[in-house]
């Protein structure tokens, strides 16, 4: 700050030394009385103080501009930091309606329009403030008519600007939301780039791209058109200024009333004012901006976080690990759009056992592992896992012990290494590769170029569906968590490797207490207690061989799976349509 | 900055910086010449434009020296010349309004000329991704493409818009020359011989100063890409527990970050003063010499005058580019980088006389067919196999086997390495792709659904389809049920990904979706993994009626999957090991026997070892 306030100091006082050396020479012309030596030595002086301001005046200007710039760079970075906090710290309701390419169009684009504000905007708009103030008492103390004149594109520039201001705002709101709304459909595109290819949809894509590409121009448009003609406005009104000053001048000159040397520093005062007046009509455009920007990115760091803020909750104590539903009822989002998906579910898991859930899809299975380290909110009833309310503990101590394979793998963009370590970094390499053994992905590590260090994912090699959710498993077993929930972990892979991963995962963590959710019976029939669920509501519950001799829903699967039987057949024969 | 330890293994984002060994390097000759052509379209607007800049620099120059003459001829202490002096401001008065005008024109056709050519290079880029090979796409992040797509042309534009000042700088900078040299050249030449030093000073500096820009760049995308990945896996950053890990290793990207954009700036700013000295040189010289030569009497004040405005005027430029020159960078680069995604080959291309295949019996072949994706790992070898028309086979083995693989060469996602894969007969690589999409649908493995309606999604690129069609095929998969409960029925909106739904249900929508294209050839690559057997009985038996007579590849780890296809052929590593009816498999007792005893069997039954 006090850099820029001198560095236009100095500025200012460059036009009176320009005007000093003009009547000095001047002054020659006229056949002036002082001596030639004189004149002389006002000449250097004038050309040394010049030659001084202006290295001043760039020191001055550095020093500002890297402040300028160091804090807009220190800002940033706090703010990225805040950024990447809040969106991990934002609960899985948020996330679920939130666009990744939107919240990513924030946390980058939206940035660097804050970012280059501070330094350019703040800085100009003191600079030219400093000018003008500056300048006003320096002419107006010289020729208060003529001063006054000069200035008087000031309050013209300053009420146009403010005009500008307000439309711009709302336009660069405009073509942000358009903006989004093109970029969530390039990334949808993109990420679903194989079906685009498999349904020959690229003529489809082109036009729906079209459809919001041009909606994009069309406000991008308007918003250059207000901006280009506040701009031009601003440069007219100085101009009459310039123009009104040379004639009230003149005419002063020609009646003596001041000297030429005094109308040059006039004039070379305005135009040294003529870049920054130039330069408002870019500020008034970055401050439209940078507000627009301000406003999208701290919408998201002051969104409201139900779950995760708040009172600080004691750690959960693990102590045998039996993990209890007590009537719970469920069901996402707010208000009125919300639709129950669970209805009185009541189980108990007692340490070490282990709970099977079936169900046709929908009927509420992932959304049950969900709630048990809370991802969400349970609307009835409540979940204890040793007789400890999950809503009464830390999150990082619930989530910390309870571990397992979610139902979509996500594959990180970086080593197998780094993949599997992923829930647990401090581990080391012999933990990791006993991971992958269990998982029965060594065999194919091993093979790779780089075994444990290649680069998998979306740069990488691509895995396979199943190598992918080995991958999942492999990462839940390092975590080694008391409570493991695996949510159809082996949907994808064959029923060889899926008894050989079976085998050396309960060899391993038998103390543990685990929910598996499958639809392959096979999975679930050793559990100690089967859950079979059908729109959210437990409609059979027991052991295998006890929901066989229900003869109930559990009982067709069963015999679907293994082998056909033929009272299935006929009873699918009467639902089935045609 | 908390410099605690951090995790041996943790790390966050891709750990590559460098996109150019992904994207190859443009051909930079001709990087003008290409991004001319984009300009070109436009060269009515484009003529307008240059006309008005050249106008607004006329009447740029024309303010001073309509000052000078003032100052010089008419504001003469005692020359009583009011008269005179209205008419110049008259003069004046006129010639600012010209520069109104001008000024007005050329910001609004160069804004519009950059808007336009911004748009069309984002739809350049989008165009080409829709055909580059998908070996390519495999390979790359949606997030740098998105870049590209997104802040590169932002920049792009941001540069381009602001332009208009850097076409009348440089414009203006040549006026200022050649006024100065003809107002007078001698102390023209002397005012110029600063602007030597200045390329000198350039020549040392700007080394330094690019590689400090890239090198903040390039931490700048490393945080991008961290910050993409953070969004992208949040789900499993919860259950993992990884985000204070993640924060801590994410406050050092962004101190990294900070570091080099510090050191770019410094580098950026140490110019100021050099030019702010230089044009301080420069108004001294004309100070002392053109004030010696006043008093010679060989030149005029107002010459004086002129110059000193000129000075600062011919320097003003420079100073701003020298503080823009970050801005210029990133718009050079962000060029650059457009380009690379347009030079992006594409391998799989429709030859030029390629067969539009019309009607299609559904017959496939696939004949000594060969591929891998890296040289290292050999996915398929020397497949052979052939499908009759309306003949339902199945593909079975381990994971990693090559199903999928062969799924993508028969609907031509990539060419086979040696070998052909044919439909009716016709080598995929003579069928146009489009063609080929008209016969074969798909079920991928990895249901992706769009953000938008279900009738959007199911219906998807055939919009002849109505709604009784979508209706049947939601029918059929059995999933109308689940769809009528919810609100809105067919017209709920998903969200992304259609993450409002469960797995199951997803891939019901994709199931219905392949269905609606109504193909001869049906590819079901684990269409029914993640749905429960009752659900998929219905579902076959509902298919059995509706794909009577078409061709269909069912692919499927659960055998009770594939019960219902004629034949089944069993790969290993890559290899066709065994192919047969059910019973025929049993008989040969194999790894498809093998794997059939297993799937019927309970864990406790059969020990492991005895499946070895
Ligand atoms: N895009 C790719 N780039 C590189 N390697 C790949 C790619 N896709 C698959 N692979 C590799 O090719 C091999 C075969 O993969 P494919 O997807 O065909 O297996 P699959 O038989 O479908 O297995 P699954 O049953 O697990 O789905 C695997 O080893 C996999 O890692
Ligand atoms: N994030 C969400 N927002 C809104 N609704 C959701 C969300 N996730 C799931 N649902 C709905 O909740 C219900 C239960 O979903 P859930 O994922 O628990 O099913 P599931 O039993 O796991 O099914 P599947 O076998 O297909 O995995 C479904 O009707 C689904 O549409
Ligand atoms: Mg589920
Ligand atoms: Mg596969």
């Amino acid at each position: 700050m006090v850099a820029t306030l001198l560095s236009s100091g100095f500025q200012l006082f460059i036009p009176r030394y320009l005007g000093k050396a003009v009547d000095n020479a001047q002054g020659f012309l006229q056949g002036a009385v002082a001596g030639v030596a004189e004149i002389e030595a006002a000449l250097w002086l004038s050309a040394w103080m010049i030659l001084g301001l202006s290295i001043l005046r760039g020191l001055f200007a550095m020093v500002q501009n890297y402040f300028g710039e160091s804090l807009n760079d220190c800002i940033a970075a706090d703010l990225r930091k805040a950024f990447y906090h809040r969106v991990q710290q934002l609960d899985a309701s948020f996330h679920d309606n939130a666009h990744t390419g939107d919240l990513i169009t924030r946390g980058m684009l939206d940035l660097e329009g804050i970012r280059h504000f501070p330094s350019t905007g703040l800085v100009r708009t003191v600079m030219l403030l400093v000018l003008v103030v500056g300048g006003s008492i320096l002419l107006i103390s010289t020729d208060a008519v003529l001063g006054l004149i000069s200035l008087s594109f000031v309050p013209v520039i300053a009420v146009r600007s403010a005009i500008a201001r307000i439309q711009l705002r709302y336009l660069w709101l405009k073509q942000q939301e358009r903006l989004t709304v093109l970029t969530n459909a390039m990334e949808e595109n993109l990420t679903g780039i194989r079906i685009v290819r498999a349904f020959a949809a690229q003529a489809h894509e082109l036009l729906r791209f079209d459809k919001h590409s041009s909606a994009v121009r069309q406000v991008a448009f308007e918003r250059l058109m207000a901006r280009v003609r506040s701009m031009t406005f601003m440069g007219f009104s100085f101009f009459v200024a310039l123009t009104l000053a040379l004639w009230v001048g003149g005419n002063k000159v020609l009646a003596g009333e001041i000297t030429v040397g005094t109308l040059t520093e006039f004039l070379a005062f305005m135009m040294i004012l003529q870049m920054p007046v130039r330069q408002i009509g870019m500020t008034v455009n970055s401050y439209a901006r940078a507000s627009t920007c301000g406003a999208r990115f701290f919408e998201i760091l002051d969104y409201p976080n139900p779950i995760e803020s708040g009172k600080t909750l004691p750690d959960l104590k693990i102590t045998k690990g039996e993990v209890r539903f007590e009537g719970v009822h469920f069901g996402y989002g707010e208000g009125e759009t919300r639709v129950n998906v669970l209805s009185d579910i009541t189980f108990n898991v007692q340490a070490g056992k282990t709970l099977g859930i079936v169900g046709p899809p929908g009927s509420g299975k992932s959304t049950i592992a969900r709630l048990i380290p809370r991802l969400y909110e349970v609307t009835g009833g409540r979940i204890l896992i040793d007789d400890q309310d999950v809503r009464e503990v830390s999150l990082h101590s619930l989530r910390g012990s309870v571990g397992g394979v979610q139902q979509d793998s996500f594959v990180f963009t970086a080593s197998v290494d780094s993949n599997i370590a992923y829930g647990n970094p401090w581990s080391d390499d012999a933990g990791v590769i006993q991971a992958g053994r269990d998982a029965q992905l060594h065999d194919f590590i091993s093979q790779l170029p780089g075994n444990y260090q290649t680069l998998v994912g979306e740069r990488g090699v691509s895995l396979s569906g199943g190598q992918r959710q080995r991958v999942s498993i492999a990462r839940g077993n390092l975590i080694n968590a008391p409570i493991c929930i695996l949510d159809d972990a082996t949907a994808a892979i064959d029923a060889d490797t899926e008894r050989r991963i079976h085998d050396a995962v309960i060899a391993r963590h038998d103390h543990r207490t685990s929910i598996v959710i499958s639809h392959r019976l096979v999975s679930v029939m050793h559990a100690d207690e089967i859950l079979f669920l059908e729109e959210g509501k437990i409609i059979e519950r027991g052991t295998h061989e006890e929901l066989l001799d229900l003869r109930g829903r559990y009982a067709e699967l069963h015999s679907l799976q293994m082998g056909a039987s033929s009272s299935v057949e006929a009873a699918l024969a009467q639902v089935s349509p045609g | 900055m908390s410099r605690g330890v951090r995790p041996p293994r943790g790390v966050i984002g891709a750990q590559v910086s460098h996109d150019e060994e992904m994207f190859g390097r443009v051909f930079d000759g001709r990087v003008m010449r290409r991004f001319f052509s984009f300009v070109w379209p436009y060269q009515r607007l484009l003529a307008f434009a240059l006309i008005a800049v050249l106008v607004f620099v006329a009447t740029q120059l024309a303010i001073p020296l309509v000052i000078l003459y003032a100052i010089d001829h008419v504001i003469q202490p005692g020359a009583a010349a009011t008269v005179a002096l209205s008419s110049v401001i008259m003069f004046l008065a006129g010639v600012v309004l010209v520069n109104y005008l001008a000024n007005y024109c050329q910001e609004a056709l160069v804004g519009r000329i950059a808007e336009n050519v911004v748009v069309d290079l984002r739809r350049a880029m989008f165009a080409h991704l829709q055909r580059v090979s998908l070996s390519f796409m495999d390979k790359t992040e949606v997030g740098r493409v998105m870049s590209r797509l997104q802040s590169d042309t932002g920049t792009l534009q941001e540069f381009l818009e602001t332009s208009v000042f850097a076409i009348g700088d440089v414009v203006l900078l040549f006026g200022i020359v050649i006024t100065l040299l003809v107002l007078d050249a001698e102390l023209g030449l002397l005012t110029l011989s600063i602007v030597p030093i200045l390329l000198v000073v350039r020549y040392f500096w700007l080394p330094h100063a690019r590689a400090a820009f890239r090198r903040a760049r390039e931490t700048n995308s490393m945080a991008n890409g961290a910050l993409a990945e953070a969004i992208h896996s949040v789900r499993t950053v919860k259950a993992m527990v990884r985000g204070k890990d993640n924060h801590e290793l994410y406050s050092d990207l962004a101190d990294l970050n900070l570091t080099t954009h510090l050191r770019a700036a410094k580098l950026a700013q140490v110019n100021v003063p050099i030019v702010d000295g230089l044009t301080g040189g420069a108004m001294a010289i004309i100070v002392i010499v053109g004030g010696r030569m006043v008093f010679s009497g060989a030149l005029e004040v107002g010459v004086m005058v002129a110059f000193l405005f000129y000075v600062q005027r011919f320097f003003d430029p420079i100073r701003s580019l020298t503080i823009q020159y970050s801005m210029m960078q990133r718009a050079t680069v962000s060029g650059q980088r457009i380009l690379e995604v347009l030079d992006v080959p594409e391998t799989v291309i429709d030859v030029p006389d390629a067969l539009d295949l019309v009607n299609c019996t559904g017959a496939i072949s696939f004949d000594q067919v060969s591929f891998h994706y890296t040289p290292e790992i050999s996915v398929l070898e020397a497949v052979s196999f052939s499908v009759s028309p309306g003949e339902k086979i199945a593909i079975v083995g381990p994971t990693g086997s090559g199903k999928s693989t062969t799924a993508a060469l028969l609907r031509r996602f990539y060419d086979p390495l040696s070998g052909r894969v044919c439909i009716d007969g016709h080598d995929l690589r003579t069928l146009s792709q489009d063609s080929i999409g008209r016969h074969v649908s798909m079920v991928l493995q990895e249901p992706f659904l769009f953000s938008g309606t279900i009738f959007e999604n199911i219906r998807y690129a055939s919009v002849t389809k109505n709604t009784a069609d979508v209706e049947r095929a939601a029918q059929a998969v059995g999933a109308h049920d689940f769809i009528a409960r919810l609100p809105g029925g067919y017209l709920f909106v998903l969200d992304q990904g259609g993450g409002n739904l469960s797995l199951g249900q997803r891939q019901l929508l994709s199931f219905a979706r392949a269905l609606v294209a109504d193909t001869r050839i049906l590819v079901l690559d684990e269409a029914t993994a993640n749905v429960d057997s009752y659900s998929e009985r219905k579902i076959q038996r509902a298919l059995n009626i509706l794909l009577e007579g078409r061709t269909a590849i069912v692919i499927a780890h659960r055998l009770a999957t594939i019960r219902d296809c004629d034949r089944i052929l069993v790969l290993n590593h890559g290899r066709l090991v065994e192919e047969g009816s059910h019973q025929e498999l049993m008989d040969i007792d194999g790894l498809y026997a093998r794997l059939c005893r297993l799937n019927y069997a309970s864990f406790d039954d059969v020990p492991s070892s005895a499946t070895r």
